[in-house]
């Protein structure tokens, strides 16, 4: 089975607030607020870990979510971000990330 | 010459920041002084605009356009064009002589000067209650206008459109914010107060059959905020600390939903606010 590599686009700008992730694309100005789940995908979104291993170490053990409603709510939530820019997806590793976000 | 310069001067500091509007036109010298009259000021101008009133574009709702050219900010819209250099801090605005060019001008400098100092242009009226200010914000219907009709003799009005708001950083302190006056206008047609206050709390608006505040979570809290920032530019740098300050604001300040009843007795109830910021 191939895999999905996510990094973040190094065109947003994101903060924490009260455990949910800010998160606004520099090139339209759209804004999005991510869940605590969306929240630890986007942050191991490193570009070299494959989604999959994302779910099952980040999603799966954090949150005690089924790991296969888990990977498809992950695949939806990355295919939603990917459209805005916010999330690069690739079937290949991905280059430097895009910096932590700030606390 | 030292008094033709003198009397020509037309220095407008909104919220602490003084803009000298240059010009050699004496009609379009005196459109500012009554536009801005309340906002003129002798302070020592931290920039400069200077203005060629040779273009002949019509008066334009369009949007703005606005890009980085090297250092400068290049801002366009069908009625103006503009270059701003933020290191020299001085402009050259080409505009007709219509002063909505020259209101959405200054709009967009303030709001880069604030993005850097750590403030925003927010749409929203605001007034000063008890030593208090309050900001009401909400799309076009909303209720702004007629919340500031509403408002009674003590309350000091310091916008109904446009609310500056202003950061102040007390090194080793907690941080606050300041509403200040703009003599930015919507359907009141008049200026606000050329004075500033602490913001008690920020409200989204909404009419209904009762006067009542309901806490907002902070994602929704900022949602609503981000979306009545005015914000023209594309540049990473600057919406990295539009984001900052916004998340920062939501955590220090009260930020509610205000549903309101259009007679005065919703004022009351903004008298009777206590709030606390959203739990972060």
């Amino acid at each position: 089975m191939s895999e999905t590599y996510v990094a973040r686009s190094s065109a947003i700008a994101a903060r924490m607030l009260a455990g949910e992730m800010m998160v606004m694309n520099s090139m339209d100005s759209t804004f999005f607020t991510l869940n605590e789940v969306a929240t630890a995908i986007w942050q191991a979104a490193d570009g070299r870990t494959p989604l999959r291993e994302i779910v099952r170490t980040r999603i799966c053990e954090q949150f005690d979510i089924d790991p296969e409603q888990a990977e498809k709510d992950a695949e939806q939530f990355v295919a939603e971000l990917s459209q805005h820019g916010i999330l690069l997806v690739s079937p290949e590793p991905l280059g430097d990330p895009h910096p932590q976000e700030k606390p | 010459m030292a008094s033709v310069l003198q009397t020509q001067r037309c220095v407008v500091e909104i919220g602490g920041i003084p803009i000298w509007l240059r010009t050699d036109d004496e009609q379009f010298l005196h459109t500012l002084r009554q536009r801005y009259g309340g906002f003129l000021s002798s302070s020592r101008p931290e920039f400069e605009l200077e203005f060629d009133l040779s273009s002949a574009g019509p008066v334009s709702d369009d949007d703005v356009r606005l890009r980085r050219d090297g250092a400068d900010w290049v801002l366009e819209r069908g009625d103006f064009q503009a270059r701003w250099n933020p290191l020299s801090g001085r402009g050259r605005v080409r505009q007709n002589p219509n002063p909505y060019a020259l209101d959405s001008v200054l709009r967009i400098l303030h709001s880069l000067i604030l993005a850097e100092r750590g403030g925003f242009l927010l749409h929203a009226a605001s007034a000063i209650c008890d030593g208090k200010a309050y900001l009401f914000s909400g799309v076009s219907g909303a209720g702004k206008t007629t919340l500031t009709r509403l408002a009674p003799p003590d309350i000091t009005l310091l916008t109904d459109e446009i609310s500056y708001i202003r950061g102040l950083k007390n090194p080793g302190h907690a941080s606050d914010y300041q509403a200040c006056g703009t003599p930015f206008c919507g359907e009141l047609a008049k200026a606000g107060e050329n004075c500033a206050a602490p913001v008690s709390a920020l409200f989204f608006l909404e009419q209904g059959p009762e006067n009542r505040v309901d806490e907002l979570s902070p994602s929704d809290a900022m949602r609503r905020l981000m979306r009545n920032i005015l914000f023209f530019a594309e540049d990473p740098a600057l919406v990295e600390k539009i984001l900052a300050t916004a998340c920062d604001f939501v955590s220090r300040v009260p930020t509610c939903r205000l549903m309101f009843y259009p007679d005065a007795r919703v004022w009351d109830r903004i008298r009777q606010f206590e709030g606390v910021p959203v739990h972060v």
